[in-house]
């Protein structure tokens, strides 16, 4: 990552050269690309058990390779059968997401992944944000999106939830600020009794941070940092005042919410990135017992993102928004461990979800066959979920249809699948 | 007050410890930088006296609610270690607890969630003197051993109960092999990734089978609490062959052994782990990264030299970090500045560098928390992504804002200090920047700051003024993309 950053500087060394008056400009351009479409990386970060959330409930080898973890046939919310006619259903705690499946505004993409997996959290997160097996460190495959953008590009165009840069999002000369509350997102003075200075020592940061050291690259980076938090902060203070009272009080709701306000306040944001994490679920999963691990991280999940879709519903932004998760790695189909405190190690191939207005709604791949009898939907002595869907086939997807981009450029390949159409 | 010797030091005091007080600075300035990296690295001859310094006048303060109990709960344990990183006599003993602690990152939350919040900070922060058990926190076991021998750390580690419930052991049964230490142990504790395969880490989930939590104790007079357990009838018998060696005669496999016998099997992977020369440079690697330079790749005759010195010295990382602080690259003028501050670095050196009288460790724990760090709470098994990455546009904001909040706090304190110096706003400038040494400043940047002076009126030097530009003046310094660096 280090020599990404490097790039980063050397490759901005245009975009530095503004001056403190042009983020007002930048806003205007950015205003007039409102009806623009959204896009919203969702991470499920520590590898999401899929089998948990999707899941072949008439599967006999489910429930036999899963005594304690598999969730009963009668609980599943029933979601009808894959192509393989395999019956699916959803984990218990999804209500709200089996209502966005049924109005035909989720999809569910079974098995994706990628050859050789890695079951390491760390390079399985660059895999999945560099969409590169090859160059792991490289930029993120969002990021790269972003820098096709025309110059100049806006300093919100991209709205990180997370407090650090996600490598998803890492560009070479486009830079995502991170806002994880934009009520914090403020330029304090210790004179805030008297106007005037606590103006001056803005004006005098502002100024500062105008001039960056393009030779000296680490300090650069900062610079730009400390330019674009300044540059970015009345127009954050705007979505600041956008409080609806509907979502839930977890990080990933306040999240949606800030990326809904954002949307709302129409402030020129093209893509953002939340995350929300726990799915490391090595022991005491429990998918079962309402406050159980698993079935927690359901909930945390459903809630969220039902709160976000019916808040855009009422906006009527929908349409302009597309969610789509990645998590780098499903789970080992067998359990671990006998009862209550049994989990599931690091696996392979697992399922993402895609919402939004315009998403064709519905199942897409096969379910993996759980006998494990050597067949092909399996891998690692069977004991692992082999991949059908190239992940990237998932992202061309996204970057063809709904970011209108060329996928082929960006993915360095053409991963463009028949019948992904989700989109 | 800088002397020409203290550009040299004040290197070796952001690096090594947190900043310099000025009575760090006046001590350390009196050696020769020789014996002082020698003072830092033997740092046991100095008295561990700190902790009896908390709530005592003169020393920055903590917010007790209650008894203050660093032992048994979190935001108390939180406060005592930024007490020692600000007056700690030892500052590389803190420095290097905080490097093991991002190497062997542990979250709290986690811990807590399983064994409930009291035990949850007494397995992270307890002394063994303060603890009704004897608990010793798996934070102060790193300290005890902040320069003790790796392979030793490595075996504590693995039966450290935090870290049993953080990756999972005391799950990992022979029938149910549970990865997620044997994984860990090889990926971020010693070889790094790229050196070990998928067999490997079943191989070694198998050898800390039975490598389990047992609960002694009795709940009425507090002494019930959960501590490591060999359980034999839970241990995987059978030989474990793995990539790489295991015995300094070349072996790779473990042979099978009983199960009264079998804790062995662990005690012989952490030797073959720690011997292995990929771990040397993982771990010089990184001291590199930390120590030395952020802004290039390990220098390859450093992590070769450090390296060296660690399989010489059969792990012993007193030598290996004196060896660091013996190197050319360390003291490469190139090296001044050119490591990104951690969020608590920061907060620490400034809080050294402006004043603490009056102000309550407990008032940083949430702008920490904004600047992307939460100590006894990394983000997970990794540790914090450092360098570049804690750079982002709301972590700047939040170290603008604490800079401006500690500004406020001190504003009396620095009017007073800086009185002699308020004659123009160019002395009252280079005061303030000689206070607040950062990376070398544009003259662009140093003309801002004047002209900032210089607005909403004219320099008198008043009471009034100097207050109100001092504070903003530390603000706009601190706050600067200069400052950001150690």
């Amino acid at each position: 990552m280090k020599v990404t950053r490097r790039q980063f500087v050397k490759g901005g060394v245009a975009a530095f050269t503004v001056t403190f008056a042009a983020p007002e400009f930048f806003s205007d351009l950015a205003r007039a690309q409102v009806r623009a479409r959204n896009l919203v990386v969702l991470n499920l970060s520590g590898g999401n058990d899929s089998l948990s959330m999707v899941i072949p409930y008439n599967d006999p080898f489910y429930t036999n390779r899963r005594p304690s973890l598999a969730v009963p046939a009668g609980q599943v919310l029933q979601i009808g059968t894959d192509s393989s006619r395999v019956a699916l259903g959803l984990h218990p705690r999804l209500t709200g997401l089996r209502d966005i499946f049924n109005q035909g505004r989720l999809a569910i993409i079974q098995r994706t992944g990628y050859p050789n997996q890695s079951r390491s959290h760390f390079l399985g997160t660059d895999i999945w944000s560099t969409a590169d097996p090859n160059n792991s460190q490289g930029l993120g495959w969002v990021g790269r999106y972003l820098d096709t953008l025309p110059s100049p590009v806006d300093a919100l165009v991209g709205w990180n939830t997370a407090g650090t840069l996600p490598h998803v999002l890492q560009a070479s000369h486009v830079s995502v600020p991170a806002i994880p509350n934009p009520q914090g997102y403020s330029f304090n003075s210790p004179n805030a009794n008297i106007p005037v200075e606590a103006a001056a020592e803005r004006s005098a940061a502002l100024r500062i941070t105008s001039h960056v050291p393009v030779d000296r690259p680490q300090l650069a980076f900062v610079y730009t940092s400390a330019q674009e938090a300044l540059a970015t902060l009345d127009r954050v203070a705007s979505v600041a005042t956008y409080v609806p009272t509907t979502y839930p009080n977890t990080g990933l709701g306040l999240a949606l919410r800030a990326v809904a306000g954002a949307m709302v306040r129409g402030i020129g944001t093209k893509v953002f990135f939340v995350t929300t994490g726990g799915f490391d679920t090595h022991s005491n999963q429990n998918p079962n017992a309402a406050n159980g691990s698993y079935f927690n991280l359901m909930a945390t999940l459903n809630d969220a993102l039902l709160a976000f879709h019916n808040d855009l519903r009422a906006q009527g932004l929908l349409d302009d928004t597309l969610v789509v998760s990645f998590s780098e790695f499903g789970r080992r189909i067998s359990e671990n461990g006998s009862g209550a405190s049994s989990g599931t190690d690091h696996g392979a191939a697992s399922a993402m979800i895609v919402m939004g207005g315009r998403v064709n709604g519905g199942i897409y791949g096969t379910a993996p066959n759980l006998n494990p009898n050597g067949n092909p939907t399996l891998e690692n002595n069977n004991a692992d979920v082999t991949f059908e869907t190239d992940f990237r086939s998932v992202y061309a997807q996204v970057l063809d249809n709904w970011l209108g981009t060329d996928s082929v450029t960006l993915l360095n390949g053409n991963f463009r699948k028949a019948g992904l159409g989700f989109i | 007050m800088a002397r020409s010797s203290d550009a040299l030091i004040e290197h070796l005091l952001r690096r090594a410890g947190f900043g310099a007080r000025p009575d760090e600075l006046d001590f350390y300035g009196g050696l020769s930088i020789s014996d002082a990296v020698e003072a830092l690295v033997t740092f046991e001859r100095i008295p561990d006296t700190v902790d009896d310094n908390i709530g005592k006048s003169g020393f920055v303060n903590v917010t007790t609610r209650g008894a203050f109990a660093p032992q048994s709960n979190i935001t108390d344990s939180r406060q005592r270690w930024l007490f020692r990183m600000v007056h700690s006599n030892r500052p590389l003993q803190e420095k290097m607890t905080l490097f093991w602690h991002n190497h062997f990152a542990t979250g709290y939350t986690k811990i807590a969630g399983i064994a409930g919040a009291t035990e949850g900070a007494r397995y992270m922060a307890a002394k063994p003197s303060e603890d009704p058990a004897g608990v010793l926190g798996q934070v102060e076991m790193l300290r005890q051993n902040a320069l003790g021998n790796f392979r030793d750390i490595l075996l504590n580690i693995a039966k450290d109960t935090a870290m049993l419930f953080w990756l999972d052991g005391y799950t990992n049964t022979k029938t149910k092999p549970q990865e997620n230490f044997a994984r860990e142990i090889m990926e971020l504790f010693t070889m790094g990734v790229g050196n070990y395969t998928e067999p490997d880490v079943y191989a070694g989930a198998k050898v800390f089978s039975g490598w389990n939590l047992q609960r002694p104790g009795t709940a009425a007079n507090g002494t019930q609490h959960y501590e490591f357990v060999y359980n034999a009838a839970q241990h995987d018998t059978s030989a474990k062959t793995f990539s790489f060696p295991i015995y300094p005669d070349g072996s790779k496999t473990i042979p099978a052994r009983s199960a009264a016998q079998g804790m062995q099997d662990g005690l012989d992977l952490i030797e073959g782990l720690a011997a292995n020369p990929n771990t040397g440079r993982y771990l010089a690697a990184k001291l590199y990264r930390f120590f030395v330079n952020e802004s290039r790749e390990p220098d390859p005759a450093f992590v070769s030299r450090v390296a060296g010195v660690y399989l010489q010295s059969h792990y012993d990382m007193r030598a290996v970090v004196r060896e660091v602080f013996l190197t050319p690259q360390f003291w490469d003028s190139a090296a001044y500045f050119s490591r990104y501050s951690w969020p608590i670095e920061f907060v620490i050196r400034l809080i050294k560098d402006v004043g603490w009288v009056g102000f309550s460790v407990n008032d940083a724990l949430a702008p920490v928390s904004n600047m992307g760090q939460i100590l006894y709470d990394p983000p997970d098994v990794s540790g914090w992504d450092a360098g570049e990455t804690w750079f982002s546009t709301g972590a700047m904001l939040a170290r603008m804002n604490f800079a401006s909040q500690l500004a406020a706090n001190q504003k009396f304190n620095l009017a007073a200090r800086a009185k002699p110096a308020a004659s123009s706003p160019d002395a009252f400038l280079s005061y303030f920047l000689d206070e607040l040494v950062t990376a070398p400043m544009d003259t662009s940047t140093r003309n801002e700051l004047l002209a900032y002076l210089r607005a909403t009126g004219t320099w008198t030097g008043s009471d009034t003024q100097i207050q109100s530009k001092g504070a903003g003046l530390v603000h706009l310094i601190a706050g600067s993309p200069e400052y950001q660096f150690i």
